[in-house]
């Protein structure tokens, strides 16, 4: 069933968790540099600031494509933590990324243009993993929906150890951090200029760090599905996961695209497609 | 709230500079200076940043770029010039081929002079760039014209061809 | 009106239609007669599903003796047309085919025995209301659409005669033919109807008679003959049997084992009409016909006939080996051709591998043949014939205006042509993009296969050739919608019937997604129950979710006319290089150039030649074992 307290509390709160985890990131990522790095509190500012500044905008649409990214990114997670279909979120999530997409397309610029195909090839790389981690929970609660995952007995990393493994390695691509953040990236990381949201300024902008923000927090909220079975493991699931994640991309260059999708297919058929099928063969299905 | 202060991006542009006042710009975001703590990210995006750093001296072909770079920053903006190139032309200045400093195509808000600046120059004059941007912010606010318009250029080659 | 005269109204007006269209000499007439005729079926099979969705499965049995020796009669018409163009080619390979089938047509009908007719040759339930509204009205829109685009057509070919009466007979008498398609009970009177769609198709590839549509002509006539084939060896097998089974009622209640090798030889004959791999090239070639032609016939009813045949039989397919085979030639079709509508660059191209694909989709959800399977199967066949005629009559109109068919050459189509930008942008969306119909369909299709038995390689499968659908929808959609500024608006006087067409699919393409729930309950969920015991549907909270983001998306272009500050307008960044308006820049040497944007193709990865060869490979191999299946598991022959 679904639970509007939930969607309602994400809807208000994603916001400041996701600033506040981008925040730490950081923070923790200059650490790991040797530098002192700013304020826990920088996205916020970050955010402020590009409310302030002039609206200026490529072409009119801009707005619209913004607004549909960002709404339908809420939709997405809000439909999660509800506890409502897990298919349906990660469609919602695609029609949310397609938006920013077609953006992105709109501007007529080649650094937009080449972020634009690259998002669509990212998307084309983790979107098969992401809908056979759904798989994987539903075959081992045989529920899609969010509610009824997460409130499964057992642990259900310990019965999709290949899943969740295949859902880390995707989760690079979602959280744009390197080696595959190929479309656009955070911080003072430049690529193609900046991809996907080269042409976007001011509020547009700062709407599309906002969606990137609940996006991140519907992620971990994935995350946490893996070990709902006890919310105080899932916590540090969470925190060491993106630590790892944190330390992957300090550690590793950018890859080409052909090797982003070659190699999250290939995780995806190994690791996600075939820990299901472990599950059916020993009757756990 | 301050947020303009408290996050400033900036685009980095080398005009004609001998890449000295670049490494110097570049030393402000290593772990030795750190800029990063005040929220500065280099954006190299000019439709992202607030704050315009330009190294070297304006010459004919580089002039089109820095006013379209400008053009393409959202209000408010500011810009620095970094270097004594950048702030006047420096040593180049009488060379048939410089115009002279940044000012002569855009309008200039702090000038650090040096050559090379000096990291900690470079800093303290991004901290006054700041106190301006705000001054700016007000002034969009309540509908004051932002800025003092810039020098005309003339138009591009593009209308003239090769 | 009594049942069984709303079938005979939809088989026998179209040919009436035809005969008018004979007499025709002006451009007036045609249109009258092709906008009544077209009125006529839509609102006969609207006024069909409004008084027969509630009344079951209605047999009309009737002494078809002299019907189905008219019938005999016709196909030996129709083999001998075929041969005559067959020897004038020097087609070799089709006289062949078409004696072998000319036997074996001669073959069962000589042997029928009277204990083997059928007793009830016509039928209705809700699975032929379904496909008589997709050809009443889908059908009726593109007639009305042929109207502006052939008359266009031959005002820009003033070399080659106007056939454009003879091109609507074909049409008609191809509607007719699948009207009783789908409301045929016996399967000779459906291989009858099936042939008559072989013939239609093989002369409107060949229409515009130039030397590779020709060629392209005969490849499809080849193939589809190469099911015919199929098809009336399932006939002769079935002809000898004991209880005597050409009815698709008797078959489905008979034993699966007895009927497994007619069953293997239909599926076969499906296999070559929805053009899955290793005969996909078929439909591929017959891109060169007539836009109306792609729409009408390669992708929402001829080739629908294919997998229509199949999901009447997924009851035998049901948990066979034969099935699973045949299933997976489906599963490994959408797959590959995704795959390969990736590198192609001209739209009808993409068009037809994404028709391929879904129908072989379909396929997939008809051999693995379970209820949710079948549920998933039909809600593909609506939502896919929509949209994909909505697409390619888009794309038909375009190409009259820009003279290309090119993806490239359509860049900032919203700016050129902005309304038929934003009908094909619906369309588009249609075909992949929550909450749309087609994804709707996926979405059956996930939670089908996963409950089946080994249906954990068609999930994985499924999802991803889903991911490569998306790449191709979305890089193409993106294309249309860049703001190309100075582009000059060349949408100027779009036929008025062209119009009609484009925005009435559209219009439905919005509507089905939003009345899908009662297509569901009224239609689909009672064929389920009938046939299979058990329904599928979506739980009422994921169909509310749907309309949510359905109204979202309705309301979210209002965004544009939100009351804002006048906005400076920005040009796009190109490193600093300054750029005229029109998006040409001084380069490195001083020439001026322009800056273009072309969509990636990765031809590296997709290509067709390579990835074609594997996917017939496989395929072919899939349909070896289906066989094999078929006759290791079968019954006695004879």
């Amino acid at each position: 069933m679904i639970s509007l307290a939930w969607a309602a509390a994400f809807i208000l709160l994603a916001p400041a968790i996701g600033g506040f985890i981008a925040g730490i990131d950081r923070k923790i990522t200059a650490h790991m540099q040797g530098r002192v790095g700013p304020s826990v509190f920088q996205p916020f500012y970050d955010v402020g600031k590009l409310f302030e500044k002039e609206g200026a905008m490529v072409n009119e649409t801009q707005r619209y494509y913004v607004l549909s990214y960002f709404v339908f990114a809420i939709f997405a997670g809000a439909l999660f933590f509800a506890g409502g279909n897990l298919l349906l979120v990660v469609f919602a999530l695609t029609l949310a990324e397609v938006f920013l997409v077609l953006g992105a397309y709109s501007a007529n610029s080649p650094y937009s243009h080449v972020g634009a195909e690259r998002e669509l090839l990212q998307i084309m790389a983790y979107e098969p993993m992401l809908l056979l981690a759904v798989v994987g929970m539903y075959v081992v609660t045989h529920s899609f929906d969010a509610i009824d995952v997460a409130g499964f007995p057992t642990l259900l990393v310990l019965l999709l150890p290949g899943v969740f493994l295949g859902f880390i390695y995707i989760l690079t691509f979602k959280l744009r951090k390197s080696p595959f953040d190929i479309s656009t990236s955070h911080h003072a990381h430049q690529e193609i200029v900046k991809g996907v949201t080269t042409e976007f300024s001011g509020p547009n902008l700062a709407f599309i760090e906002l969606a990137h923000w609940y996006e991140v927090v519907l992620m971990l909220g994935f995350v946490f599905l893996f070990f709902a079975a006890s919310w105080i493991v899932a916590l540090i699931a969470i925190i060491i996961v993106y630590l790892l994640e944190l330390a992957i991309d300090n550690t590793n260059a950018r890859v080409k695209w052909q090797l982003a999708v070659k190699s999250s297919w290939a995780i995806t058929l190994v690791l996600g497609a075939l820990n299901i099928a472990v599950l059916y063969l020993i009757g756990r299905a | 709230m301050a947020y303009l202060q408290k996050s400033p991006w900036i685009i980095h542009y080398d005009a004609s500079s001998c890449n000295g006042c670049d490494i110097e710009i570049l030393a402000c975001l290593t772990p030795m200076y750190d800029v990063e703590r005040f929220g500065i990210l280099n954006t190299g995006n000019p439709k992202h940043a607030d704050i315009f750093v330009v190294t070297g001296s304006v010459n004919e072909q580089n002039k089109y770029v820095i006013r379209n770079i400008y053009d393409q920053m959202p209000d408010p903006k500011v810009v620095v010039a970094i270097g004594i190139c950048a702030t006047s032309g420096g040593i180049f200045r009488e060379c048939y081929n410089v115009a002279g400093g940044i000012d002569t195509i855009i309008p200039v808000d702090v000038y650090v002079p040096g050559c090379a600046a000096r990291p900690e120059s470079i800093i303290d004059g991004i901290v006054k760039a700041l106190g301006i941007l705000e001054e700016k912010k007000a002034a969009m606010a309540t509908g004051a014209p932002a800025e003092v318009p810039a020098p005309a250029v003339a138009a591009g080659k593009l209308a003239g061809g090769a | 009106m009594d049942s069984v005269q709303f079938l005979l109204f939809l088989i026998l007006f179209p040919l009436i239609s035809a005969l008018f269209m004979l007499a025709v000499r002006r451009d007036t007439d045609r249109e009258w007669i092709v906008k009544l005729s077209a009125l006529a079926l839509g609102a006969v099979t609207v006024l069909l599903l409004v008084t027969q969705f509630g009344q079951g499965t209605l047999y009309f049995g009737f002494n078809a003796e002299p019907v189905s020796l008219l019938m005999f009669a016709l196909e030996m018409v129709i083999s001998v047309i075929i041969l005559w163009f067959a020897v004038r080619f020097r087609n070799y390979l089709v006289i062949g085919l078409t004696l072998v089938e000319t036997a074996l047509i001669i073959w069962f009908e000589s042997a029928a025995t009277p204990a083997v007719v059928v007793k009830n040759p016509l039928f209705l339930d809700q699975f032929s209301i379904i496909m008589a509204l997709i050809v009443g009205i889908i059908g009726s829109l593109i007639c009305v659409y042929s109207l502006g685009y052939m008359r266009h057509f031959y005002q820009h070919h003033t070399g080659i005669p106007d056939r454009t009466n003879t091109f609507f007979i074909i049409i008609f008498v191809f509607l007719s033919a699948m009207f009783g398609l789908v409301f045929s009970n016996s399967l000779t009177w459906v291989f009858f109807f099936w042939e008559v769609t072989t013939l239609c198709s093989f002369l409107l590839i060949g229409f515009t008679k130039t030397e590779e549509a020709t060629k392209n002509a005969f490849t499809a006539l080849w193939m589809n003959l190469l099911g015919g084939i199929a098809f009336a060896a399932a006939i002769v097998y079935l002809t000898y049997q004991p209880a005597g089974m050409l009815g698709i009622d008797q078959v489905l209640v008979s034993g699966k084992a007895l009927v497994l090798i007619p069953a293997a030889l239909i599926g076969f004959a499906g296999l070559t009409k929805a053009a899955q791999m290793p005969f996909s090239s078929w439909l591929v070639g017959a891109m060169v016909a007539p836009t109306p032609v792609s729409a009408l016939l390669h992708s929402s009813t001829m080739v629908k006939a294919g997998v229509y045949i199949l999901v009447r039989f997924a009851p035998v397919f049901a948990g066979t080996a034969v099935g699973y085979t045949l299933a997976f030639v489906g599963a490994f079709t959408f797959l590959i051709a995704s795959g390969i509508a990736i590198s192609q660059s001209n739209a009808k191209r993409v068009l037809a591998y994404s028709t391929i694909a879904n129908l072989g989709l379909v396929v997939a959800c008809a051999g693995i043949g379970t209820y949710e399977a079948i549920w998933a199967a039909i809600l593909l066949i609506v939502f896919h014939a929509i949209s994909k005629s909505l697409m390619f009559l888009s794309v038909g109109t375009v190409e009259h205006r820009i003279k290309s068919r090119e993806i490239e050459d359509m860049n900032g189509l919203i700016v050129r042509m902005p309304r038929i930008a934003a009908i094909m942008t619906i369309g588009i969306a249609g075909m992949f993009l929550a909450p749309f119909g087609m994804l709707i369909s996926k979405w059956a299709a996930i939670q089908a296969f996963i409950n089946a038995p080994f249906g954990l390689a068609f999930v994985v499968i499924l999802v991803f050739g889903s991911a490569l659908t998306l790449f191709f929808w979305a890089k193409w959609m993106g294309r249309l919608l860049v703001i190309t500024p100075d582009a000059e608006n060349v949408e100027g006087l779009v036929d008025k019937n062209e119009w009609i067409a484009l925005v009435s699919l559209a219009g439905l393409t919005v509507v089905t997604c939003f009345i899908f729930p009662l297509i569901s309950a009224y239609l689909i969920e009672p064929f389920l129950l009938a046939n299979y015991g058990s329904v599928a549907n979506l739980s009422q909270d994921n169909i509310i979710i749907m309309m949510m983001m359905l109204f979202l998306i309705v309301l979210l272009p209002l965004s544009i006319l939100l009351p804002h500050k006048k906005a400076r307008t920005l040009p796009p960044y190109m490193g600093g290089v300054e750029t005229s308006h029109d998006m040409h820049f001084q380069n490195a040497l001083g020439a001026r150039t322009e800056m273009k944007l072309a969509n990636y193709y990765v031809g590296s990865w997709f290509g067709e030649a390579k990835l074609a060869m594997t996917g017939i490979c496989l395929c072919s191999a899939f349909i070896v074992l289906m066989f094999a299946a078929a006759v290791l598991g079968g019954g006695a022959f004879l």
